[in-house]
């Protein structure tokens, strides 16, 4: 277990440091700079190169490279046109458009995601997997069809139409829902939840006829399985094999999925927090790439990119714990 | 015997625990209805084994599925009368059926492997068995209950076994774990279904002497479904053999194994391979392949493998043979051919080859 | 057929003078290595363990033991599919364990195999005459008359409907399938052909029909065979000598007569002792082995079966026996080989 452990973190740390350089890299070979972006159309090439140098562009990428690393593990020190500014470890540096710490930024839109992230699975794996299960245990049944054709129907269904018509019949129409928002949970729960029950809704219901597929699928071919008959000829009632037998088995598959679902949003669900006008770190990344805001772009990319990693290894972990059979090395 | 208007019936023993008679399974599906049984009649003493032998889709385990109440009874046509210990379970509503299974009747399978589930310690599942049909059991009555069954199976060091998962156990000691779960409630009746099918000889001869320990102790009732003739000349008091969902011969065992009488039975035996008699002799194999049971023959549903079919006039392909008395008492044969051809036959053709020399 | 036969019989024995083994396999080894573990202490499976023996042009030789034996693994290294941690294989005088390109291509035409699954090892996506010239197509050899012609004629050989050419595996029954396979095995006038339980996955009745053919063929085309099976009974009828492995060694080989009906080893006693057989109704004397065979990985010290035998001493778990011949006959690996007639 430990021999493992060790043996994925350091492949983890492996795979994050090439995701930095690569993003690095692919930044440079941009054509504009973001001093462009920054400074407008109508700018001088004197100004241009003054802005470059107070973001510290005009050093070559291997020490801007060796710089950032820096700050991430020992914190670094700006010098603005005279302006000194302490950065403490872990330093991500300033954005380029608001001068914020990016760390600031990340703390303000990372929570936001993460509670979207966290109803929405709830809403997913409870109706999802709940949807699937029943099914395949009333396979062929009219509820089977039903559940099935919707979930097709919610498949194919796009976040932004979903979300689009769920704003418009629920809150802008009917008023039963109040405007997508974010509270901190620790300042308000009830209006934390209420503020976001529209887009875990949306993203839960698309995500759950997916594993309501799945887990219908898994169940089927699991409830065919010998040792859900040995169980029910030992004179087992029908909700104890379901329950004990099948579903344990069943939906072992399905924490891998979810976990690296987990892991993707977590990195952001820009699309979702676009629609629903939170402010999430999906679209500070989506807005810093259009930006060229480097720092930012470094930061979500890694951010995106830890959550992943770390999540299949925790998934790989779980397995272990589930099926005795697993053995990790 | 002979002169029983059903002859099938005749062979129901009223003393035994379980009673079989004329036991029908269908499967309606969209390529026509499978009769996977079709009119078997059979019974067994506690105490005794009644060994089944076909090949695959001959009916042997659709029919021991259909004993424990085990099928889809929303895609199964299922007739006629299922005795366990005097109640009839055709018919019976699911919730008393689970109450007698496990209890009254357990099984065994072929694979323990895929038949025990992978992630629950070997015993807790023991366990499981024992606490559902003993409700007031504590839990650690069970656990205790199930390590002293693992004992007595034979696993050595039962009290560490039973916390150990089955992909930790050797294909027999699953076997045993196997057997340990479907005795821990004495059952009277014990189905098995190719119990040693998946294990090496040496481990197939402990398992089936295992099992006639267990028989002798606790007088169950035995159903030994097999394809080997030698595992069941080995075990079993009596013989049904069945081809195409139909029952072809029943016997004692002697009379089945010594003095065959259908030839599909001849067909078995003379296709073995024996270690003993001349092994250069060629084996007589059966032509061709087991029938679909959604489109069986007519007549005889042996007769196009069969190397005496039509030698009365057209019976073999157009009349169902019957159960009738094959000469001596108990021993009944499904052919159309009459006793005095079938001895000479046999003489003639077959007590050369294979096992039946 | 039987001309067909003649001639690749008589070809058989010119080209390799009488006397001399087709196949001489000297100190077999295989190691695999594994981890164990929560740390993973790297370990090796002691597969097979200094197997020796030899097939002569036109034999039979079976190889019997029970799962983990070494059987199959034995025989995938005599068809090169698994290379030999150390150890022999001569075939027809020629060093070829570790022939490579070329030549080993060349050599796979003269050592063919059939597998045990005849569902796994034919291409579902190609017809059966595609599976049957395949052999042909890759060594690129143009039989005369064509490859077409040579298919049918394979197929007619192992019983099936030559017409049937264009069919799918799954037009076919399993033991039609194993019939295939063998069609394909014999496409390249094999000289040997490595059989790795070719029937245990068959219906009874239907084992029969492949055996029959099998034994048609050996005698009609004098092949030499290493049939690799669990079931002793088929062994018996198909098979002139028999070397029967245990945890990776060889404790006995011998003749049909040798080991049927004297066996020396104890093991060989116990094992045809535990086979049901319909001759004997009821349980008769049975030689109750206790206990499961010991892991491959840490094998038991002196004779790897002293733990389970109940003539083992004191010598047994100190020195491991020697092949040696014995009173019956038989070479065994036994310090106190048994005499007299087993049942």
């Amino acid at each position: 277990m430990l021999r493992f452990l060790i043996k994925r973190l350091l492949l983890a740390s492996t795979t994050l440091v090439a995701i930095s350089i690569v993003t690095f890299l692919l930044f440079f070979a941009v054509p504009t700079s973001p001093a462009w972006v920054m400074c407008g159309r109508n700018c001088s090439p004197e100004r241009i190169a003054q802005v470059e140098q107070s973001l510290g562009l005009d050093q070559p990428i291997t020490t801007q490279y060796t710089d950032f690393v820096k700050g991430v593990f020992a914190g670094r020190t700006f010098d603005d046109a005279g302006t000194i500014r302490e950065c403490d470890a872990p330093c991500l540096g300033y954005s380029f458009r608001s001068q914020e710490p990016v760390t600031d930024s990340l703390a303000r839109t990372l929570p936001v995601t993460l509670s979207i992230v966290i109803g929405a699975m709830v809403v997913f794996l409870t109706v999802g997997i709940g949807l699937g299960m029943l099914a395949a245990l009333r396979k062929g049944s009219v509820f089977d069809r039903v559940a099935i054709g919707a979930s097709v129907g919610f498949a194919s269904t796009q976040t932004y139409t979903l979300g689009g018509v769920l704003l418009l019949v629920l809150v802008y129409s009917t008023g039963i829902l109040p405007n997508p928002s974010y509270t901190p949970i620790t300042e308000n729960p009830l209006a934390w939840a209420s503020g976001l029950l529209l887009p875990w809704i949306t993203l839960g219901l698309i995500n759950s006829a997916l594993y309501a597929r799945l887990s219908r699928a898994q169940m089927i071919e699991t409830l065919t399985e010998d040792f859900v008959r040995t169980a029910r000829a030992k004179g087992l009632p029908a909700r104890t094999v379901n329950r004990r037998h099948a579903l344990r088995a069943a939906i072992t598959p399905l924490v891998t999925i979810a976990g690296v679902d987990l892991g993707s949003y977590l990195g952001g669900v820009v699309i979702t927090e676009s629609v629903f006008s939170l402010n999430g770190i999906g679209r500070a990344a989506a807005d810093a790439v259009a930006d060229l805001n480097l720092p930012l772009v470094m930061a979500t990319v890694l951010v995106a990119a830890f959550f992943i990693v770390t999540m299949n290894i925790i998934v790989d972990m779980l397995y272990a714990v589930i099926d005795p059979r697993v053995r990790l090395g | 015997m002979t002169t029983s208007t059903s002859p099938a019936a005749a062979t129901v023993d009223p003393e035994a625990y379980l009673q079989v008679r004329d036991l029908r399974v269908q499967f309606p599906t969209e390529d026509g209805l499978v009769r996977a049984v079709d009119g078997v009649t059979f019974s067994v003493r506690r105490g005794q084994t009644l060994g089944i032998v076909g090949e695959s889709g001959s009916g042997k385990s659709v029919t021991s599925m259909s004993i424990l109440g085990l099928h889809n009874p929303d895609r199964t046509k299922i007739s006629g009368e299922i005795s366990v210990g005097g109640k009839n379970i055709v018919g019976m509503k699911e919730e008393q059926i689970r109450r007698l299974r496990g209890k009254d009747m357990a099984m065994i399978f072929q694979d323990p492997l895929s038949a025990l589930h992978p992630y629950y310690k070997v015993g807790v599942q023991i366990a499981e068995a024992y606490k559902v049909h003993h409700p007031s059991a504590s839990k650690k009555a069970a656990t205790t209950r199930a390590v002293e069954m693992l004992d007595r199976v034979g696993i050595p060091q039962p009290q560490r076994r039973a916390n150990q998962y089955p992909h930790e156990f050797s294909g027999g000691m699953r076997q045993r774990a196997m057997i340990a779960m479907a005795l821990v409630n004495d059952p009277a009746l014990l189905i098995a279904d190719e119990p040693t099918t998946a294990l090496d000889v040496t481990v197939q001869a402990q398992i089936l002497e295992l099992l006639e320990d267990l028989q002798r102790e606790f007088q169950s009732a035995i159903i030994m479904i097999t394809h080997d003739l030698g595992v069941v000349s080995q075990v079993a008091d009596d013989v049904l053999v069945m081809y195409g969902g139909r029952p072809v011969e029943t016997g004692s065992v002697e009379q089945i194994m010594k003095r065959p009488q259908h030839p599909y039975t001849w067909g078995l035996l003379a296709s073995v391979p024996s270690l003993h008699g001349d092994a250069n002799v060629d084996l007589v194999p059966i032509k061709g392949n087991p029938p679909s049971l959604i489109n069986l023959p007519t007549g005889c549903a042996f007769n196009p493998r069969c190397r005496y079919a039509g030698q009365n006039g057209n019976r073999s392909f157009s009349e169902v043979p019957e159960l009738r008395s094959a000469g001596e008492a108990g021993h009944q044969v499904a052919c159309h051919m009459s006793f005095e051809t079938r001895q000479r036959l046999y003489a003639e053709d077959i007590a050369h080859a294979g096992v039946a020399q | 057929m039987t001309d067909l036969a003649d001639s690749t019989a008589s070809a058989a024995t010119t080209t390799v003078p009488a006397r001399e083994p087709l196949l001489k396999v000297e100190g077999l080894t295989k190691h695999f290595p594994v981890r164990s573990g929560g740390w993973g202490k790297a370990s090796v499976v002691r597969a097979v363990e200094n197997v020796s023996f030899e097939v002569r042009p036109g034999e039979t030789l079976g190889l019997v033991g029970e799962s983990g034996c070494g059987k199959t693994t034995t025989g995938r290294m005599l068809v090169r599919l698994l290379e030999p941690t150390s150890g022999k294989i001569t075939f027809e005088g020629e060093d070829i364990t570790r022939t490579k390109g070329a030549k080993l291509r060349k050599l796979r035409q003269d050592i063919q195999i059939i597998f045990q699954d005849p569902y796994a090892s034919l291409n579902p996506r190609h017809t059966v005459g595609r599976i049957v010239a395949m052999p042909l197509q890759v060594n690129g050899i143009e039989p005369p008359g064509g490859v077409k012609k040579r298919v049918q004629e394979l197929l007619e050989t192992v019983g099936l409907n030559p017409e049937h050419y264009n069919r799918y595996p799954h037009e076919f029954s399993g033991g039609q399938r194993q019939r295939i396979g063998i069609a394909r095995a014999l496409a390249l006038k094999p000289k040997l052909i490595v059989a790795d339980e070719p029937v245990s996955a068959l219906d009874v009745s239907i084992q029969a029909q492949v055996v029959n053919l099998l034994r048609q063929l050996q005698r009609d085309l004098g092949l030499s065979f290493v049939f690799i099976a669990h079931d002793l009974a088929v062994v018996r009828h198909f098979c002139e000598r028999i070397a029967v492995m245990y945890l990776g060694r060889m404790v006995e080989i011998g003749t049909r007569e040798q080991i049927y009906e004297k066996p020396a080893h104890p093991y060989t006693r116990a094992l045809l002792s535990a086979v049901p057989d319909v001759t004997r109704l009821g349980s008769a004397s049975r030689i109750k082995l206790e206990g499961d065979v010991p892991s491959p990985i840490d094998p038991p010290s002196g004779c790897v079966f002293h733990t389970r035998c109940w003539k083992a001493q004191e010598k047994c778990s100190a020195e491991a026996p020697k092949l040696l011949p014995n009173p019956n006959g038989s070479t065994s690996a036994c310090h106190f080989p048994e005499t007299g007639k087993l049942f």
